[in-house]
């Protein structure tokens, strides 16, 4: 067998030979064997969720039905920010470590981190239409929020416009960094603003103080939308690792013996 | 339970627009995510077992020779 390899390893490029490429091959095999169990228990805790948001939870005496989209809402914006979080440590780690699987795990992070973050602002404009009478409100989490999705985007397009792999995951190591200083800084200035200028009270809830069966759906729900995540990102780590190493004898080996 | 019928559940109190759209679009949108993760799955593996069977067999007939 040796002899049959050597003749292709001659081909790849020498970045291939420094060892690492045994911790993409075992992170590949790794998310495929985790990713169907993060499916599966996704579907499962989405339901429950649903099922708890919709037909355990009793109507609110306030806001009627209409806070059954906080089942929505809220998990949607913590998974966004946690998303991000996660995103910037394994820049973070990609950049100081120069681990490149990190830096694909950070880069396959930021599709699903941006889709959270717009559902998290569109649910919140549908949910705070009625109570507002308006379909945005500068308040100090929407605001956040929207850098957020401003910051996964910018991320996604700057990653797309460099064609050498590790100078972009450096620019975009960089990027998600200072995002992650930037937020926070965001979040203080907009909500010192907003109780000078009296719309601090104006951020969208849910009547979780009243039930702990609306703390307990969104609870779920949660779990459900991160697992959903886990599935999501490894899924596409699988892709953007067998991208980058397309030429490497490992990938050759896996998909000769599949036949 | 909540609800006395199904167009009761659907009218959701008179919000059924503003509570339906929102879980719309986000299924909408994650059936999209997904769909694209499968279709970009299947065109790499796709391309790569071809790569790996012109390369498999090139070097087959290079060690035959």
């Amino acid at each position: 067998m040796p002899a049959l390899s050597r003749p292709l390893s001659s081909c790849d490029p020498p970045h291939h030979h420094r060892g690492w490429q045994l911790t993409s091959e075992s992170v590949y095999l790794l998310s495929g064997r985790l990713a169907p169990w993060f499916a599966g228990s996704a579907a499962v805790l989405c339901a429950i969720g649903l099922f708890l948001g919709f037909l355990v939870a009793p109507s609110d005496p306030h806001q009627g039905e209409h806070f059954r989209i906080a089942f929505l809402h809220q998990p949607s914006m913590w998974i966004s920010v946690l998303i991000y979080i996660l995103m910037a440590a394994a820049s973070a780690y990609g950049l100081l470590r120069k681990q490149r699987v990190a830096a694909m795990l950070a880069s396959s992070l930021a599709p699903t981190g941006a889709l959270f973050a717009f559902l998290a602002l569109w649910t919140g404009s549908l949910w705070g239409k009625p109570i507002w009478g308006t379909w945005w409100v500068w308040e100090a989490r929407l605001a956040t929020e929207m850098l957020v999705l401003f910051l996964f985007l910018g991320f996604i397009a700057l990653h797309e416009t460099i064609d050498d792999y590790r100078r972009a995951d450096r620019a975009c190591g960089l990027l998600a960094l200072v995002g992650l200083v930037g937020l926070p800084l965001l979040y203080f200035s907009v909500y010192r603003w907003s109780l000078y200028y009296g719309t601090s009270n104006r951020s969208l809830s849910a009547p979780t103080d009243e039930t702990s069966i609306i703390a307990s759906g969104l609870f779920v729900m949660t779990s459900g939308l991160f697992a959903y995540t886990a599935a999501a990102t490894l899924t596409r780590l699988r892709n953007e690792i067998l991208k980058r190493e397309r030429s490497s004898d490992w990938v050759l080996a896996h998909f000769r013996g599949q036949r | 339970m909540n609800w006395e019928s199904w167009s009761d559940f659907w009218a959701m109190g008179g919000d059924g627009l503003y509570v339906w759209s929102a879980y719309l679009i986000s299924i909408v949108l994650i059936g999209l995510e997904v769909g694209v993760l499968i279709l970009t799955r299947l065109t790499i593996h796709e391309h790569l077992g071809r790569f790996s069977r012109i390369v498999g067999s090139a070097s087959e007939t290079r060690s035959r020779s």
